[in-house]
């Protein structure tokens, strides 16, 4: 299983000093907070892409470069990746680019973006999020995996005979998961593809995250990917941890009340009990994480949110110290223990879907096998799918 | 069908005059529907108890409680609803737009609804009209003709409480004629080509367990 963080990147005043870091010691903080996971033995690093302030990270494959540069076995990921506003084009050149410099330590996740304003700015069309979702990802999709691409679609111009360079690295496109909180669609997708589905599951309640998850597990299954079980899950997850549940809640309460998602909102005593953010201490976040697996499933990856609401360089550091070295270690022996031999502890890596050879169903557009107990609507579209084609 | 009647009330004070308005409305409309020898089962949502969960709905960009998740339930579930709410400067409460705010956009399609208002003068009489018949349409709910406007001096006896007495009336009967209506298309469908169709509702609570499939999402779009 893997572990690991997923920054927003907010530049975010500390509440307890009233200081705000400049956007240069934000996004050097990062940096420091990439390399200290490494550091501390978590295997996934990812970042957010925003377009507006109080954001940093508008440009995570140039980040992940820097990060991937400086560490060894860490590995690099996105949350999310924008798929609706960003040319699906310019997504496969800059990650396979990453991914030949770090030498396979890439994954990304597709998202559609959290403001309204970002698609206008990017010539896009909101109440197109979903189908630019489906098209733009596709189309992605082709890129990595057809050497030479013909396409037309309705949000690109088309391209005809175009290359995308470089070529995912050994010609295995990264591995990708979908996003999404409450659209259906993107759940579909994910399940479609057989690519991972990753509930943000921060802001929901346990029964929201396992109602999405169990679409996205079934809906796998029906597409032939595997048993329901086996699908690729991930989550979020939020903690903040000291000595003692009282120092914790000391320490994280100006931060918890000034956040600016959920600030100024519910208590801290809510916010904890209705979803997964957990402030107390290490046995209590190791508790807590655990119980995912009862309503979500056995899943693969969870990623923290630690760095965030003006939390001060030095308090993530440590936070991480204890992540890394106490929790991390006992979540890992304690999921491998409750897991079925059947369902993967691992989600696909560049080096496992390597090792499944040109055979691989990762390497397909579309899967060649649309199952065959398709309703009518299914028989239907694939029909217009094949004229299309021909 | 369901024979659920909602209430939904946005009295703050205990004893609330709002509270005092929704029952005689309630009981009037279970009064007519047992005339025609129809059941109800009356149930009651006070926004008050619910003021904190919506705030922590507003304050989190949309995350549920799950007080606030069974109120969204028993309103999308109900055949039909009963809105009442105190007038505070000019319109509804903060409060009763809140909760409505908090419904799913398809939560009241179709919904039939009894708007109601109280105010301390007459003079705000026109907050349905202005307020609540614009809110609840666009949320596509069917309103009643009749709305009920109570001024505190309506609940004293004489002509504007026999008048009061007489408008929660009418209104009770339009809401049982729609609700008897309803139940009526279930066994029989001879009127239905005078209905239109009316469109499914949605909590909002759970994820819409109708998936499109994939082939039809990527339509046009299949790879090589």
């Amino acid at each position: 299983m893997q572990f690991g963080i997923f920054s927003v990147g907010d530049v975010t005043a500390d509440p307890t000093t009233g200081r705000t870091p400049t956007e240069a010691e934000r996004i050097q903080a990062m940096v420091a907070i990439a390399k200290k996971a490494d550091e501390v033995g978590l295997d996934v690093f990812a970042t957010g892409e925003h377009h507006n302030p109080p954001f940093v990270p508008s440009s995570p494959t140039t980040m992940l470069g820097y990060i991937a540069a400086q560490t060894d076995s860490l590995l690099l990921s996105t949350a999310t990746t924008l798929i609706t506003t960003s040319d699906p084009v310019k997504i496969a050149e800059d990650f396979a680019m990453l991914q030949h410099l770090s030498g396979g330590r890439v994954d990304l996740m597709m998202g559609r973006g959290n403001t309204g304003p970002v698609y206008p700015w990017f010539g896009k069309d909101i109440r197109k999020g979903v189908p630019l979702a489906i098209e733009n990802y596709h189309l992605l999709r082709r890129l990595w995996r057809e050497k030479v691409v013909d396409w037309e679609g309705e949000f690109r111009t088309p391209l005809h005979g175009y290359t995308s360079t470089p070529a995912p690295l050994d010609g295995v496109p990264p591995f990708v998961w979908h996003g999404s909180i409450r659209s259906t669609e993107i759940a579909e997708q994910a399940a479609f593809y057989g690519d991972g589905f990753f509930h943000n599951h921060i802001f929901w309640n346990k029964e929201h995250t396992a109602q999405m998850v169990q679409l996205y597990r079934q809906r796998f299954e029906h597409y032939g990917h595997g048993s329901a079980d086996q699908a690729i899950v991930g989550l979020g997850g939020q903690a903040f941890m000291a000595g003692t549940e009282a120092e914790a809640k000391r320490i994280f309460r100006p931060y918890f009340d000034n956040a600016p998602v959920y600030g100024h909102g519910p208590s801290l005593e809510e916010f904890t009990r209705q979803t997964p953010l957990t402030v107390g201490t290490p046995e209590m976040v190791i508790e807590r994480t655990l119980a995912s697996a009862d309503y979500a499933g056995d899943y693969q990856r969870q990623l923290f949110l630690m760095d965030h609401a003006g939390l001060p360089l030095p308090m993530v550091l440590e936070q991480l110290e204890i992540l890394g070295r106490e929790v991390v270690p006992v979540l890992r022996r304690e999921f491998e223990a409750r897991r079925p031999a059947h369902v993967p502890s691992d989600p696909p890596t560049h080096t496992s879907l390597l090792a499944e050879g040109p055979q691989s169903r990762h390497l397909q557009v579309i899967n060649a096998d649309l199952p065959t107990d398709a309703t009518a609507t299914d028989t239907d579209s694939t029909t217009h799918g094949q004229e299309a084609r021909a | 069908m369901n024979r659920s009647l909602v209430v939904i009330t946005a009295g703050l004070s205990q004893p609330s005059t709002t509270r005092l308005l929704a029952d005689r409305i309630s009981g009037a409309v279970a009064a007519e529907l047992t005339a025609r020898g129809e059941a109800i089962d009356i149930q009651v949502i006070e926004l008050r108890e619910l003021a904190v969960d919506l705030a922590t709905m507003m304050a989190t960009a949309g995350m549920p409680t799950a007080r606030l998740d069974r109120a969204r339930e028993l309103v999308s579930d109900a055949a039909g609803l009963i809105v009442v709410t105190p007038v505070f400067a000019a319109s509804y409460s903060g409060v009763f737009k809140m909760f409505f705010d908090a419904l799913d956009p398809d939560a009241l399609n179709g919904m039939p609804v009894i708007i109601a208002a109280t105010a301390g003068t007459a003079r705000h009489s026109m907050v349905l009209d202005h307020a609540l018949r614009p809110l609840l349409t666009h949320l596509r709910a069917v309103v009643m003709s009749t709305g009920i406007f109570a001024a505190t001096d309506d609940f004293g006896s004489g002509e504007q409480g026999h008048h009061l007495t007489e408008r929660i009336g009418r209104a009770a009967n339009e809401l049982a004629g729609q609700l008897a209506h309803v139940a009526g298309q279930g066994l029989d469908n001879t009127d239905a080509l005078a209905t239109p169709e009316r469109p499914e509702r949605t909590s909002g609570v759970t994820i819409d367990a109708k998936v499109t499939p994939f082939a039809r999402l990527l339509q046009g779009h299949t790879g090589s």
